[in-house]
């Protein structure tokens, strides 16, 4: 193997990891939007795969029955995917907002009712296959599409005007105060029940548009259970990104590096390192994420104790106008 | 809200009472709720008959009357299941389900009682489970005693579910990690980690994904090994493991209920400021309480291998997920988790033939929903109370009292 391929190898496996840590990307800013305004929405997961599902099935309904174009079906496809995660989110915010359940059960039961509903209403749309998609003929970024570069650019100006929405602008401000002291933005005139349900449908939209991206865009096609644990790394990545958009961007590059790894490990030309003939180091490897989650964790508790910056003071506490202490 | 012409307003007031019939209404009309979006869910899926669906699970999942009349027929006159009736096969198949389901349940309500969520029994099980294998087909002669070998695997799964639960319990105790992230990725961690061993790793004989069928001391007794001497037994696979979580079970109640400990613990999960003023170590308990909690679910992982008979690439996930909901429809008691463990034992057995895989799991999603929804009804009181449109006296300088003077007073009165 030659300088130049370890090169071109490298290229490959970065812009790979951009690639697939974008979804991750949409998924844990809209995360932080929600529990900047106290409410933590731990569905993520079953948005996704909510998202990812109808997202693909819209997709193909537009593209094999209707006869549009593979751009517009997908564009398509991932409004659907924003839709139906909003739908989902919705639920959640009347449990929790309204009828002020716990937030941490009703996350799960948005997960369990979202990874149910994809594999029932999904089960037509396994196996489909997306026609072949359009390769860029930069020789560097040979193996992405026209899609997968304008949807990660999308992702790295996405993350900027979050920042920039949340720290700079009076909006931003009402959310973080919703999220700090409800009460004290409630005597200043800010709907704090209507500013929650916002963000949580916003942050469901999110999730959403990751799912659908997965399914269309990333790594398209469906199968049951399509995220395979995606949406609780975005959960986690909100804690290490201390609910900051743009530290948000970096963490979930690093996860998509890190889930790309296992695949681009299996490359029999990389020197050392592969896995292709010993597939017990293979199944270590998918280990990866799942350990550095935890890993980072860790670093980000020791930060976060050092620096006192923390999560959103009213984060998990329903918000109950009029009675004391909250 | 304007109905009739009367003015009505919501009212939600504080209850200070903690009714008990709330909890089993509520936990009922979740089941039959669930029951009627999930028939919607199914229609809209391309079923054509969703009752028939349903009738098929429970049908499935429990017997029907016929069936059971045929059973005790049978039994009664000492002779086998007459061709063609199930007599007691579904019921024997629910309690083989129920009882990793019941283990699991356990390890959850102790967790949740102290507000510790600990998502990850589906991975302390499977540690367990791994544990229990190494102990049978590796550690052990094939001719123990079936007494030490099962006693062996069961300590086996306990500590290595309890080692498994004790990590994100000294994470969240010491450094306060939050439990959920952690004990969702040790999950997936312990699915790898058996599939490393059993699928392509050391374990696995061949190309079978499978350690193998275990030494008969391993296992659990069937209850079809009594087929001789009663006939109406043959085939039912049913063994003791759910006698081991009803014991687990009564013994959790008394915990929580009858000792100290158990007391410090619904403290924490009450109120865990007053708890630390109370002297209660917060610490000490998170990590005890996943230790235990970690400990149940390996004893599940367990009991499921010795009921397998084997662990094989195909060890059932979800375990651990279906012990949250059970858990919840339980109202976190222990000894209602027994019921609700063999009914979701049956719901288990009964969707496993439906072909739309996920169906189980909304249900469960669903019933979880509308459990912690009516949840309201615990702690407020919900009332619709006529608005009294008294004529607003206008005062001296023609100003309308404002909208916060108002709500001052709305608020003055509770």
């Amino acid at each position: 193997m030659t300088g130049s391929d370890l090169t071109t190898l490298t290229v490959i496996i970065l812009f790979g990891s951009l690639v697939s840590g974008t979804p991750l990307l949409f998924a844990t800013i809209g995360e932080i939007f929600s529990e900047r305004s106290g409410v933590m929405n731990l569905g993520i997961e079953g948005m996704m795969l909510v998202g990812a599902m109808s997202g693909f099935a819209v997709w193909s309904t537009a593209f094999t029955k209707w006869h549009w174009t593979n751009g517009s079906a997908i564009l398509f496809g991932l409004l659907a995917g924003m839709a139906f995660g909003c739908i989902l989110s919705l639920l959640h915010a009347i449990i929790t907002i309204t009828l002020r359940a716990d937030q941490v059960v009703s996350g799960l039961a948005v997960t369990f009712l979202g990874a149910g509903l994809s594999s029932i209403l999904g089960e037509h749309f396994v196996g489909i296959v997306t026609p072949l998609p359009t390769k860029i003929t930069l020789a560097v970024l040979g193996s992405v599409t026209v899609e997968q570069l304008a949807f990660v650019i999308l992702g790295a100006v996405f993350a900027p005007l979050a920042w920039y929405y949340m720290h700079r602008t009076r909006p931003g401000l009402d959310l973080r105060s919703v999220g700090e002291y409800p009460a004290a933005a409630d005597s200043l005139g800010i709907n704090v029940y209507r500013t929650r349900y916002l963000y949580v449908l916003f942050g469901g939209a999110m999730s959403g548009l990751a799912g659908a991206a997965m399914s269309l865009v990333t790594d398209p096609g469906w199968v049951d259970g399509k995220t395979s644990g995606l949406g609780w790394i975005a959960v986690a990545l909100v804690i290490f990104a201390s609910w900051d958009p743009m530290r948000g961007l970096w963490v979930s590059y690093f996860f998509g590096l890190l889930r790309r790894l296992p695949l681009d490990l299996q490359n029999p030309a990389l020197p050392l390192i592969s896995t292709a003939n010993n597939p017990q180091l293979g199944r270590f490897m998918d280990m990866l994420p799942y350990l550095a989650t935890i890993f980072i964790l860790i670093l980000g508790s020791r930060e976060a104790m050092r620096k006192r910056i923390g999560a959103p003071a009213a984060l998990g506490n329903p918000y109950i106008r009029g009675e004391r202490g909250k | 809200m304007k109905w009739n012409g009367t003015n009505y307003r919501l009212r939600i007031e504080a209850r200070l009472d903690n009714p008990r019939w709330i909890g089993v209404v509520s936990s009922i009309f979740g089941i039959l709720f669930a029951l009627i979006v999930g028939g919607f869910v199914l229609k809209a899926a391309g079923a054509s008959d969703p009752i028939g669906t349903y009738r098929l699970i429970f049908k499935e999942g429990f017997g029907t009357f016929a069936d059971w009349q045929a059973g005790f027929q049978a039994w009664m006159t000492n002779t086998s299941c007459p061709k063609g009736m199930l007599c007691f096969g579904p019921l024997s198949d629910t309690l083989v389900k129920a009882s990793p389901v019941l283990l699991t349940t356990l390890a959850c309500i102790i967790a949740f009682r102290m507000k510790l969520w600990n998502i990850g029994a589906d991975g302390q099980m499977f540690m367990g489970a791994w544990a229990a294998t190494g102990v049978a087909v590796f550690l052990l002669p094939k001719t123990t005693d079936r007494v030490v070998m099962m006693t062996a695997m069961a300590l086996a799964g306990i500590s290595a579910g309890l080692i498994y639960g004790v990590i994100p319990g000294f994470l969240k105790a010491r450094l306060n990690i939050n439990e959920i992230i952690t004990t969702l990725m040790l999950n997936y961690i312990a699915y790898k980690w058996i599939e490393f061993f059993v699928v392509v790793g050391p374990w696995s004989i061949g190309d079978f994904e499978s350690t193998g069928r275990f030494p008969a001391p391993a296992t659990w007794p069937r209850l079809t090994e009594l087929a001789k001497q009663y006939p109406i037994t043959a085939g039912l696979t049913v063994h003791p493991g759910i006698f081991l979580g009803v014991i687990a079970a009564i013994l959790l109640a008394w915990i929580l209920f009858r000792s100290r400990w158990g007391y410090e613990i619904r403290v924490i999960g009450d109120n865990p400021r007053a708890a630390r003023y109370a002297g209660i170590s917060l610490e000490k308990n998170i990590i005890l309480v996943m230790a235990l909690s970690g400990a149940l679910a390996g004893l599940a992982g367990m009991n499921e291998v010795a009921a397998l008979r084997e662990l094989n690439g195909r060890f059932q996930r979800g375990y651990g997920f279906t012990g949250v909901i059970v858990a919840w429809l339980a109202r976190l008691n222990p000894l209602a988790a027994i019921l609700v463990s063999i009914l979701f034992g049956g719901l288990l057995v009964g969707t496993k033939l439906i072909q739309p895989q996920g169906i189980s799991s909304m249900l469960q999603g669903v019933i979880l929903f509308i459990v912690i929804g009516t949840e309201l009804l615990f702690h407020y009181r919900i009332e619709l109370e006529k608005v009294e449109t008294v004529p607003v006296p206008i005062p001296n300088n023609g100003e309308l009292p404002t909208e916060s003077e108002s709500q001052a007073e709305a608020s003055h009165d509770r």
